[in-house]
């Protein structure tokens, strides 16, 4: 009976969303490309998917005179809760909605909520495979997103910390003083024992833990699609490995993407940070005082990814042609190139990873590291990693865990917390 | 006897309209129905916007939020709305800790920010309730931390109670070995939320008690005083005795509010899935029901915790009013 209810709510709705759309749009919708539109896109964080400035909308509006783009910038949390609120809802959502990596498998479960771009004529073989199955549904009929960067992992180091505790600067012994990730630890202890005061090896155990993992194929989910996350061995040994690491004292203990965490960049509370490529931009921003202090190392394993952020279009938009278009536009290799010279986010357009302006690219912040030929190379190692459902989410739950750890909680009630909370946000209830 | 009165008067302030034409008595009938009508119905049609706005805004989400408590609504799965699960999230609910130490983390906090806040309130009114100079201005100054935003206020605090360099940590450093991680304890952590918690409402709570204090008979005082009773005992022999109805308010609203304590530690916690501190150490019971129902999109489980919060709170409330009538009629 209830459904019945909803099914008149939902015609009631439709049918008035129909009449106002006939009102409104009058010739419009016969897809008169030179009407007057105005796009909404709804963004989160400072720079991590889109450049916070309007530059590349500006571009836009200049050679689309017909297109007026209005941005609406949130906080990552919120920004995806309200996503799923107003989809849940059938109404509210931007025409343009950006997605991060780690949600995206969240909505690629609901395919009929966003446009479908296969039907669009994208060619989805400008990204690698890996990039386009994470937006796609299990049978690669729908693509719900475009890819705008993606999160080749390094290592950003602090040379002048490493001169302090007698460490090699140069990044190619430094890359070579941790061809693993047991190696790093290793270094970490040896850092420690020389370190200035109060500095430590690590930002916090959570982010050791993301970049072990990031060298494997299957973490928290199998190729079936099934949740191993606590019986694969790959996790438990990350997860060990980043304990033996707290309990050396190696973590500064500051949760990401807070206050205390940017202080912890700009005070030097730690020597290294698993630095994917949009990490330069956030250092950059957040700590602008430490320029020519850091340089840029392969990661421990040599590869993996972390972020990277998708373009959708929901389906409720009233004006998704015009809205495709500007992803098309967003995602493609010319703008790609224009976030990473601007903000560091690497291209996912596999095209551009060769173009002199991405390969020869140096970053002054970083004492010249090439970072055009650092990323590539982690990425061109890096395994199509499986990303389920709640991945995210589950990748969350190990920060906050490995966090309590480095509070004082005994590694083993903290796992079997981090199972249990793993298992609310996945099961069924 | 009014009524019948006011009926008779009509016609007769009529009847020294010469042109009036003479009255039918259908008329008169239809006339007096309408006014009974007016006398007997205008109440209800005044209250009726109430009403009517607590039936969309108040009473359908509640019977609504009830429905969906008995699904496993899922955003992530979709045709989960329609299924029902009966009681299945309540029994689930009970056997779980996460919702204990939720309860158990709102109760502490509420103790630990309501006691102190109401003691404080009624210090401060009692304070200014003498004749200062510049009363007016603090009587608004002690209001300011009200007016100001949570969200101001949380920022503010996350300094404060920062780890490495919090202003707190820093004054304590020559009486701590180590800094204090404030969101690392359950003793810490509530300590800091009920900080805040205490900082917005007290300002409220002082006016409140002010504005009671006002009606308390001057003489008295002054008896008082000529009596040789100082100011201390003046607060404790007649204020507080007088002040009891408005005590009692304030606790109950406090409690009310203890106990749907959220934006505090929602805006104090650095974990990203809203756990309130790392080991759930401040997470409070809407704080926990945020959490199923935005990061988990457990929908039935997070509507079956607010129905359960709804009942707890109604005992809560019946409790206290109940103890409320056993002091007044221990005063009568």
């Amino acid at each position: 009976m209830r459904s019945a209810q909803r099914r008149a709510l939902v015609g009631l709705l439709t049918v008035t969303a129909l009449t106002l759309a006939a009102c409104s749009s009058g010739g419009d919708s016969g897809g008169d490309p030179n009407a007057p539109v105005t796009l909404t896109i709804n963004v989160f964080g400072d720079n991590f998917s889109l450049p916070a400035d309007r530059s590349l909308y500006d571009e836009y509006e200049r050679t689309h005179t017909n297109v007026k783009i209005v941005e609406n910038r949130s906080d990552f949390g919120a920004h995806h809760q309200n996503l799923q609120a107003r989809l849940t809802a059938g109404s509210g959502t931007a025409d343009l909605e950006v997605i991060e990596v780690g949600q995206i498998a969240g909505y690629v479960g609901q395919p009929d909520k966003f446009v479908n771009y296969l039907d669009q004529g994208v060619d989805a073989g400008q990204w690698t495979p890996a990039i386009v199955a994470r937006a796609s549904t299990a049978d690669h009929k729908a693509l719900i997103g475009l890819p705008t960067d993606i999160g080749g992992l390094a290592m950003c180091y602090r040379t002048d910390l490493f001169a302090q505790a007698g460490l090699p600067t140069n990044r190619d012994e430094v890359s070579a003083l941790w061809r693993t990730w047991q190696a790093y630890v290793d270094t970490g202890n040896r850092f420690l024992s020389r370190a200035p005061a109060n500095v430590k090896w690590f930002d916090a155990g959570g982010h050791v833990f993301t970049g072990v993992l990031g060298n494997e194929k299957e973490t928290f989910y199998d190729g079936a699609g099934e949740l191993i996350v606590e019986r694969n061995p790959a996790v438990r040994a990350a997860w060990d490995l980043t304990v033996g690491a707290i309990k050396a004292g190696q973590s500064a203990a500051l949760p990401e993407f807070t206050p205390e965490w940017n202080t912890g960049f700009q005070q030097g509370q730690f020597a290294t940070v698993t630095c994917p490529a949009w990490m330069m931009g956030y250092i950059r921003s957040n700590a602008a005082q430490t320029a020519g202090k850091w340089d840029i190392a392969t990661i421990p394993g040599g590869s993996g990814n972390w972020g990277g952020s998708y373009v959708t279009v929901p389906s409720q938009g009233k004006n998704t042609a015009a809205a495709v278009e500007l992803a098309k536009w967003l995602t493609a290799p010319e703008q790609n190139v224009k976030i990473f010279k601007t903000i560091g986010n690497f291209p996912s357009q596999k095209s551009t990873w060769t173009m002199p302006e991405v390969a020869d690219f140096v970053s002054d912040f970083f004492a010249n590291a090439p970072a055009g030929k650092i990323f590539p190379a982690s990425l061109a190692n890096a395994p199509a990693q499986v990303v389920g459902p709640q991945s995210g989410i589950i990748g969350q739950t190990f920060s906050d865990a490995l966090n309590s750890v480095e509070q004082g909680t005994d590694p083993n009630t903290a796992w079997t917390n981090a199972m249990n909370d793993i298992k609310a946000a996945t099961g069924t209830g | 006897m009014t009524r019948s009165a006011l009926r008779g008067s009509p016609p007769e302030r009529l009847r020294w309209r010469p042109a009036s034409p003479p009255r039918s008595p259908r008329r008169q009938v239809w006339r007096s129905r309408l006014y009974r009508l007016d006398v007997n119905g205008s109440p209800y049609l005044y209250v009726a916007p109430f009403f009517l706005l607590f039936g969309v805004f108040g009473l359908f989400p509640m019977i609504y939020t009830a429905l969906i408590s008995t699904t496993a609504w899922s955003p992530r799965r979709p045709g989960s709305e329609d299924v029902s699960v009966g009681l299945d999230n309540y029994r689930a609910l009970l056997s779980d800790d996460n919702f204990w130490n939720a309860l158990l983390n709102t109760v502490g906090i509420g103790l630990v920010s309501t006691v102190p806040q109401l003691l404080l309130a009624l210090g401060i009114a009692h304070l200014l309730n003498y004749r200062l100079r510049g009363r007016l201005f603090l009587r608004m100054g002690v209001l300011v931390p009200y007016v100001t935003s949570v969200a101001a206020v949380a920022l503010i605090f996350n300094q404060i109670f920062a780890r490495d360099f919090g202003l707190l940590n820093w004054v304590l450093s020559p009486f701590t070995d180590a800094p204090i991680d404030w969101r690392a304890s359950k003793a810490a952590s509530w300590f800091a939320v009920s900080v805040m918690v205490t900082w917005h409402w007290t300002g409220y709570n002082a006016l409140i008690y002010l504005a009671a204090m006002q009606t308390i008979p001057f003489d008295l005082y002054e008896s008082a005083a000529i009596d040789g009773a100082g100011r201390w005992r003046q607060l404790w022999s007649i204020t507080v005795p007088s002040l009891r109805p408005t005590i009692i308010f304030t606790a109950i609203v406090s409690t009310v509010g203890a106990l749907q304590l959220f934006v505090e530690p929602f805006l104090f916690d650095t974990t990203r899935n809203h756990n309130g501190g790392a080991e759930r150490e401040f997470q409070t019971v809407v704080l926990y029901l945020y959490q199923q129902f935005w990061t988990n999109g457990r929908y039935g489980y997070a509507a079956a915790i607010a129905w359960t919060l709804f009942l707890i709170t109604v005992v809560i409330v019946l409790v206290n009013f109940l103890l409320v009538r056993r002091i007044r009629s221990a005063d009568g």
